[in-house]
C-alpha cells in the first residue's frame, strides 16, 4: 500500500514550503507522487529515487578514473587530508541540515580550518550591511497577513523562489489582507523585464549596477527634497509615483536578491536599502528581507553564529580563536590568493558555481566533495563521498529565509549503506582524534587548543 | 552591422536551470538551459546573427561559446544575460570588491559570431579547466 506523507518540507529554496504531500511506494524506496511542490522541488523528490544514485565513496585513481571505496576508507582519507593541511577550507552547506552544520563546525575547529558557506558568494554582502546598519525585518507570516505593498528589488522569485509569491507575498489572503492580490500593490525593480515583473502593478527598469543611485533618489524624495529628471535610467515622475505608494502603505516589505549583492556596490546596495526601509518607518511600517537561496542557507548563519560567534568566512586556523574578515577569509579570495591547501565541498557545487579561475586554484590541492549527487564538484574531486538527501532521506532542522526554524522530515530510506552528513562529520572528527593520538601530535597550536576552552560550543 | 559588440553581462538563476540542475548537471536539459545568452533584439541584429546562432563571449578572464537567443525575460540594448551555471562561470571575473562575492553581475564582455565552433558540455568545460577532461 503506498503511503501518503503530509506536511513535508521542500529541500530546494529559502521559502521552505512545508505543505508538500509526498506519496511513497510501500517499500519506502520510491517517490510516486509529489503534491504542492514547484517544478524544481518536484524534481528533487523524483530524482532521489532514480537509479543513478552513487552508493559508495569514490576515490580518484592515478589514471583519472574513480574507484569505489568503503566509508571507513573515505573517512580515513578525509581525516588525513585535514590533519596534513595547514589551512583547509570547508565550504558549502546550502543543502544540508543544521545538525550536519554543527558537526562540520566541530571538525573545522579540530582541523584548524576555514569554515565558510554559500552565503559567501550569495548574501554575504547582506551580512556585512546588516552588521553595519541593522535589519528591520519580519517573518514571512507577517508579510502574508499584513503587507499591502510588496517590492521585489533585484530578485526574480518567479524563477528562483517559485512559490514565494503565492504563499507569502502577492496572492495569499491573510488576516488583514483578505482581498489577496487585489488588495496589494506590487512593485518590481529590475534591469530585466522578468517573469516576476509581468505580475507587477509597477515595473521600474533600473540600469544595471545603478541601484545605489536609485535608492538614493527614493530616499531624497521621501525626505521631501528634489531630484534630477532621470536617475539610473528611471524618470523622475515614476520615482515620485513609487515613493508616494511606499509612504502611503499600511505595511510593506522589500524583498531583495542577487541584483543588489552581485552588482557593483555589493554590501553598500543592501546598506542603503536598509536605510531606505528605516526612513520609510518615519511614515508607516516597512520591513526588508533577503531572498535567501537554498532551503537552509540561513542555517549556517544561525548555527555558526552561536557556536563560533560568526555566520560565515570563519577562520579557525589558529585553533584557539575564530576570526572573520570577508575579502580576506572568504572562499573565493582565499582561493584566488592560493591561501588554502585542501578543499572540502559540501552540499553545494563549487565546480559549477565558482568562477572557473577560483576552481582552478582550489584544484591544485586535495579536493573532497560530499554530496548525494553527481555534480561538477564531484566530477573533479579527488574523493567523492555520497550522503543521504536532507529533506528526502534525512530529517533535520532547517532555517527558512526569515530565520524561522522548521523540522524537515524523512520520506524515503536512503540507499543502503549511505550515511548522513552529520554521521560522516562525526566519524571524520573521531578519526582525526585517533590519528592525532596515534601520531602523538604535539604542535603548539594543537596542544594549546586542548587546554583552551573550545571555540565551537557544544 | 558590427563584428563585435561589448555588452554589460549579468548572470542570474532561471527556473529552467533550477529544474535541470536537480535532474543532473550532466543532462541535456542542463546543457540547453544554461549554455545560452539572452540578448536584446537590437543587439542581435547589430551583430547580423541568425536566430539561435552560436556566439563567442569573452570577458577579462576567458571566453565561452553559447547560443544567442532573445529570451522571454527581455534585457535592454547593451545588457546580456547568461543563466547562472557552468557556462556563465567560464567568464565571471573572480574579483570580489573585498566582500567575498565574485562579479557575477555587471562585467564587460564582447560578443561575436562563433562560426565553426561548438558549445562544450558542462563536464568538458569544468574538467577541461582542471586537466581532467578526456574526450569520449
Amino acid at each position: 500500500m503506498p503511503k501518503k506523507i503530509e506536511n513535508v518540507g521542500c529541500p530546494y529554496c529559502g521559502v521552505c514550503c512545508d505543505d508538500l504531500v509526498v506519496t511513497v511506494s510501500d517499500d519506502g524506496r520510491h517517490v510516486l507522487e509529489v503534491e504542492n511542490a514547484c517544478a524544481i522541488g518536484n524534481e528533487i523528490f523524483h530524482h532521489a529515487s532514480g537509479d543513478n544514485r552513487i552508493k559508495l565513496p569514490r576515490l580518484r585513481q592515478p589514471d583519472g578514473t574513480y574507484k569505489d571505496i568503503s566509508y571507513d576508507e573515505a573517512v580515513d582519507y578525509a581525516a588525513k587530508v585535514l590533519v596534513k593541511a595547514k589551512k583547509p577550507l570547508i565550504y558549502g552547506f546550502g543543502s544540508t541540515n543544521c545538525e550536519g552544520m554543527a558537526a562540520a563546525a566541530k571538525v573545522a575547529e579540530k582541523a584548524g580550518a576555514v569554515l565558510d558557506n554559500c552565503a559567501s558568494i550569495c548574501h554575504g554582502s547582506s551580512f556585512l550591511a546588516i552588521f553595519d546598519n541593522g535589519y528591520p525585518s519580519c517573518t514571512l507570516g507577517e508579510t502574508k497577513n499584513r503587507a499591502d505593498v510588496i517590492v521585489y528589488w533585484g530578485s526574480n522569485p518567479a524563477h528562483a523562489h517559485p512559490r514565494h509569491m503565492s504563499r507569502y507575498s502577492i496572492f495569499p489572503r491573510g488576516f488583514f489582507t483578505g482581498k489577496g492580490h487585489k488588495g496589494r500593490k506590487i512593485i518590481v525593480i529590475d534591469p530585466r523585464y522578468t517573469d516576476t515583473a509581468r505580475v507587477a502593478d509597477i515595473y521600474v527598469q533600473v540600469k544595471q549596477g545603478q541601484d545605489y543611485d536609485l535608492f538614493n533618489a527614493f530616499r531624497t524624495v521621501i525626505h521631501g527634497e528634489d531630484i534630477p529628471d532621470e536617475v539610473a535610467g528611471v524618470k523622475k515622475e515614476q520615482i515620485l509615483e513609487v515613493a508616494d505608494i511606499l509612504k502611503k502603505a499600511r505595511f510593506g516589505t522589500i524583498f531583495y536578491g542577487m541584483g543588489l549583492c552581485h552588482s557593483d556596490g555589493r554590501n553598500h546596495n543592501v546598506d542603503i536599502a536598509i536605510s531606505m526601509t528605516r526612513d520609510l518607518n518615519d511614515f508607516t511600517k516597512w520591513t526588508i528581507m533577503a531572498m535567501r537561496g537554498h532551503y537552509n542557507i540561513a542555517g549556517p548563519g544561525v548555527v555558526w553564529a552561536w557556536t563560533t560567534g560568526y555566520p560565515y568566512c570563519i577562520d579557525m586556523s589558529k585553533k584557539d580563536h575564530a576570526y572573520m574578515n570577508p575579502g580576506e577569509t572568504s572562499s573565493i579570495d582565499l582561493a584566488m590568493r592560493d591561501e588554502v591547501d585542501a578543499f572540502f565541498n559540501i552540499g553545494t557545487d563549487a565546480g559549477a558555481h565558482f568562477p572557473i579561475e577560483a576552481v582552478k586554484h582550489l584544484k591544485k590541492h586535495p579536493w573532497i566533495t560530499i554530496d548525494p549527487n553527481i555534480c561538477m564538484a564531484s566530477e573533479i574531486a579527488d574523493l567523492h563521498i555520497p550522503v543521504g538527501i536532507v529533506g528526502v532521506e534525512v530529517p533535520g532542522i532547517v532555517y527558512r529565509m526569515d530565520n524561522v526554524p522548521i523540522q524537515y522530515r524523512q520520506v524515503l530510506n536512503p540507499p543502503e549503506g549511505v550515511i548522513s552528513d552529520e554521521e560522516l562529520f562525526e566519524r571524520i572528527h573521531q578519526r582525526i582524534c585517533e590519528i592525532e593520538a596515534e601520531e602523538g601530535i604535539t604542535q603548539t597550536g594543537a596542544a594549546a587548543a586542548d587546554t583552551q576552552k573550545s571555540i565551537v560550543g557544544e | 552591422m558590427v563584428d563585435k559588440l561589448t555588452l554589460n553581462m549579468i548572470t542570474q538563476r532561471s527556473i529552467e536551470e533550477g529544474v535541470a540542475m536537480e535532474k543532473g548537471k550532466t543532462t541535456q536539459e542542463y546543457f540547453e538551459a544554461c549554455s545560452i545568452i539572452e540578448m536584446n533584439e537590437e543587439d542581435i541584429r547589430k551583430l547580423g546573427l541568425l536566430p539561435n546562432q552560436l556566439v563567442k563571449v569573452t570577458s577579462e578572464c576567458g571566453s565561452v561559446i553559447v547560443k544567442a537567443i532573445k529570451g522571454r525575460q527581455t534585457v535592454y540594448p547593451g545588457l546580456g544575460h547568461i543563466p547562472q551555471g557552468v557556462w556563465a562561470n567560464q567568464i565571471v571575473p573572480p574579483r570580489t570588491q573585498a566582500t567575498g562575492e565574485p562579479q557575477y553581475s555587471g562585467f564587460p564582455a564582447t560578443v561575436e559570431s562563433a562560426r565553426g565552433e561548438r558549445r562544450k558540455s558542462a563536464l568538458e568545460c569544468v574538467q577541461g579547466a582542471v586537466g581532467l577532461w578526456r574526450s569520449d
